[in-house]
């Protein structure tokens, strides 16, 4: 390629592209299960068929995504090994009790799923059947638990003592919770949540728009929304949480997210903008106070800065931009759920207006870019660790050849697999559209109620 | 019993489980495809599809919690296998992406594609083949540390007849164990088509089975004296295993109690497989890595137990759940439900 072949480098690019594309199945496997339920249960509360059908569409989507889940989350399960031998060494002894149990909560999850997607009709009781999705939800919600916490572990690696190289007087429990966990479990499973909704809430969009004018889509719009609405909320409190953590924790994170060089007092918070030769930060939006205040709740909070920290053991500064486009679409996400909940509140407004419904549906795709760009941010602006200030990238990684063949193996892979499943999908649900649905089941002539 | 002992215990329990259900679930892939190609899928395909659909997930997971599991316990194998498995175990990661996903592309994407049942019958034989070289690498002679790089010898690895009979072994093996057990759900079914044909694979496939067992027996005398010899002190476990092949096979000749003959094929190879295993210890790597010496500190091994034994509690009756509902409810199964 263009550099010289560098075991370390192919490592973490071929880490960062199954786990890039990983995340997006990852993330639609944690908050689908969620919204399944919540459709089930109002299909069975409100006694409305059409909610059942849609917790029965998205539950059959969903399985189609669940399988490339499955597939590439045992790639890197068995990656980290292969790439990483010695930090996996380290991690078995310190951190591998989450990981065992990560594998149980998808067991539980994989058995329950196994058995919901047969039996829509077997029993009488509509409940019996909602009751089965219960431990898909927990599951799935336990998975993102267990993993997050190896991943705070290795933001705030706790529980053990080093002397020379050896690990001794291991906690496990320690290890798991330690200081980053509870901020970084909730952040990741409320933005699964709502990049789930929106995803779910652009597809109603998109039908809307394209002219399919059936109460079935209002109806979906409303639910995701309405789910979307809580849980960006929710994100952007815990949001707010995991700025005081890093202010607390990793400050170098925090001041390279916001290219904060000068330890400080009222620290701005800065938008975008570009970092010239000398560090100085140009064309950025500067709103004053912010940064102070997102770090310790008060404008007088200080704000330990970048020329503060060796330089060598620094992140790559453009990770502002991604902590820039990870925050500006959690906002964008709030505003459009929360004004399109509103709208649908007012009797008398249109909540399906043609601009609010585009602004859902670019929605959904950039709820996913903002969870990629939330797990680059943090996992970049942990450079040069592995285990914060415990082991570097480079010496956790393998010293293998061939880690170059592997990466355009898994590019081609990665890329196969994800057209095929965007075709399958697609084919699934135009070949099945819910209008026709609708009439084999013989609900058309339902009510036609405004949704709410 | 030490914590090393019931940890290796934990996971070679788990990999048994893998064997039989993945060996299942590879097999029936393979038929799928070969009754495809000789037009007489008319006959199989359903009881095929019918025990697969809701279980193919759950297979996966077992060889997850293995290797998962196996760094949790013993994290040094991480950096012995890890470096040294690159290639076979990215090989491993591919046919098992491939397979995983084309069958839920395939299945629910209500499509029938030629490439996705090749893909799908392919897979189902290179897979066990892939990972059969773990093993085979275990032994020793494979893999040298120099100047603290592990590397694998591909040139010993390809070059050597252990290697390519524990491979064949694999094969012959899922493919008995497959078709013995799809035997069984097909005479529950009352499907007599598929019953027919299905015994035809497993009586076909019974005596390869057994006849690479001996042979790869005997080629480990050359390959690992040391090994060869533990199994030799034990060697009324391999007579079990011999004496269940036995009996399996008769039933199924006789056309009587398959539910009984897959359950004796399950002793089968369970009796082998603890029978390698044991022997194999303290060994996880020959002549690097014991047990003993790549074993975690105790309050992981305490912690890891702990999480075991509340998991089985959870697995146990929601996997009884499952088998209730999809295999031994007749009504499913024959398809009424």
């Amino acid at each position: 390629m263009f550099f010289e072949y560098d075991p370390v480098i192919y490592s973490r690019i071929l880490t960062g592209l199954t786990l890039g594309f990983h995340v997006i199945f990852a993330t639609i496997g944690v908050g689908i299960p969620l919204m399944i339920a919540i459709a089930e249960w109002m299909g069975i509360k409100r006694n409305d068929p059409h909610y059942t059908l849609m917790a029965r569409r998205w539950a059959r989507g969903f399985v189609v995504t669940v399988a490339v889940g499955v597939v590439t989350g045992t790639a890197i399960g068995l990656q980290l090994s292969l790439l990483w031998p010695n930090f996996m060494q380290a991690a078995g002894h310190t951190i591998g009790l989450p990981m065992f149990m990560e594998t149980f909560a998808f067991f539980f999850e994989a058995i329950f799923l196994g058995i919901y997607l047969y039996t829509w009709d077997r029993w009488k009781s509509k409940m019996k059947h909602f009751l089965l999705v219960i431990p898909i939800v927990i599951g799935a919600t336990a998975s993102a638990f267990f993993i997050t916490s190896v991943n705070s572990f290795m933001n705030f690696p706790q529980g053990f003592t080093m002397i020379d190289g050896i690990l001794t007087d291991v906690s496990p429990l320690a290890a798991m919770f330690n200081p980053a966990t509870p901020t970084k479990i909730s952040h990741v499973i409320i933005t699964c949540y709502l990049t789930s909704a929106f995803i779910l809430g652009a597809i109603a969009a998109y039908k809307l728009l394209k002219g399919n004018n059936h109460i079935y889509y209002k109806k979906a719009l409303h639910l995701t929304m309405v789910s979307a609405a809580v849980f960006a909320i929710g994100t952007a409190i815990i949001g707010d949480l995991s700025g005081k953590y890093l202010h607390e924790y990793q400050p170098e994170k925090l001041a390279a997210a916001e290219w904060h060089f000068e330890t400080e007092s009222e620290a701005p918070l800065i938008l975008g903008g570009i970092l010239t030769d000398d560090n100085e930060v140009r064309y950025a939006l500067k709103i004053p106070f912010a940064l102070s205040i997102l770090a310790g709740g008060t404008p007088d909070t200080i704000v330990i800065g970048l020329n503060d920290f060796p330089a060598e053991e620094l992140p790559p500064l453009w990770i502002h931009y991604a902590f820039d486009l990870m925050v500006f679409i959690g906002m964008y996400l709030a505003f459009v759920s929360v004004l399109f909940v509103f709208m649908n509140w007012k009797k008398n407004w249109n909540a399906f207006n043609r601009p609010l419904l585009w602004s859902v549906l670019a929605g959904g795709p950039l709820a996913m870019l903002a969870i990629e760009a939330g797990w680059f941010f943090t996992e970049v602006g942990r450079q040069p660790w592995i285990l914060n200030q415990v082991m570097t990238v480079a010496e956790g990684a393998t010293t293998s050849q061939h880690v170059d063949i592997m990466l355009y193996v898994f590019i081609i892979l990665y890329a196969v697999l994800g057209i095929t499943c965007v075709r399958v999908l697609s084919r699934m649900f135009k070949n099945n559209p819910v209008e026709r649905e609708l009439e084999k089941r013989g609900l058309t002539h339902t009510d036609d109620r405004k949704a709410n | 019993m030490s914590y090393e002992i019931l940890g290796i215990t934990v996971l070679w329990i788990f990999l048994y489980g893998y064997l039989i259900v993945a060996s299942v679930d590879f097999g029936a892939g393979f038929f799928s495809y070969y009754t495809k190609r000789t037009k007489q899928n008319h006959i199989t395909h359903n009881i095929i599809q019918r025990y697969l659909s809701p279980v193919w997930e759950v297979t996966n997971v077992f060889l997850v919690f293995f290797f998962i599991g196996i760094v949790g316990f013993f994290p040094d194998t991480a950096y012995y296998y890890g470096t040294a498995l690159l290639i076979p175990g990215s090989v491993a990661i591919i046919l098992l992406a491939i397979r995983g996903s084309y069958y839920a592309f395939a299945t629910y994407g209500a499509k029938e594609s030629p490439l996705y049942n090749f893909l799908y019958g392919a897979t189902g034989l290179l897979i066990p083949s892939s990972l059969s070289t773990v093993l085979t690498i275990s032994e020793g002679g494979y893999v040298v540390v120099e100047d603290g790089n592990v590397r694998l010898l591909y040139g010993e690895l390809f070059g050597s007849l252990y290697s390519w009979g524990v491979v064949v072994l694999a094969i012959v093996s899922v493919l008995f164990i497959s078709a013995s057990f799809l035997t069984y759900y097909s005479s529950r079914a009352k499907d007599e088509g598929a019953l027919k044909l299905l015994r035809k694979y497993a009586l076909t496939w019974s005596l390869p089975a057994i006849g690479m067992g001996i042979i790869v027996f005997f080629l480990l005398g050359k390959r690992n004296p040391l090994h060869y010899q533990n199994m030799v002190d034990i060697w009324w476990v391999f007579g079990i295993s011999f004496i269940a092949f036995i009996i399996a096979t008769y039933l199924i000749w006789k056309r009587r109690n398959y539910g009984t003959a897959f359950i004796l094929v399950m002793i089968q190879y369970f009796a082998a497989f603890f029978g390698y295993g044991a022997a194999h210890l303290p060994y996880l790597l020959y002549p690097y890595l014991t047990i003993y010496d790549g074993f975690t500190n105790e309050s992981m091994a305490l912690a890891l137990v702990i999480a075991f034994i509340a998991g089985l509690l959870l697995l146990i009756p929601s996997l009884y759940l499952l088998m209730r509902t999809f295999l031994f409810d007749a009504d499913y199964v024959q398809g009424k439900k």
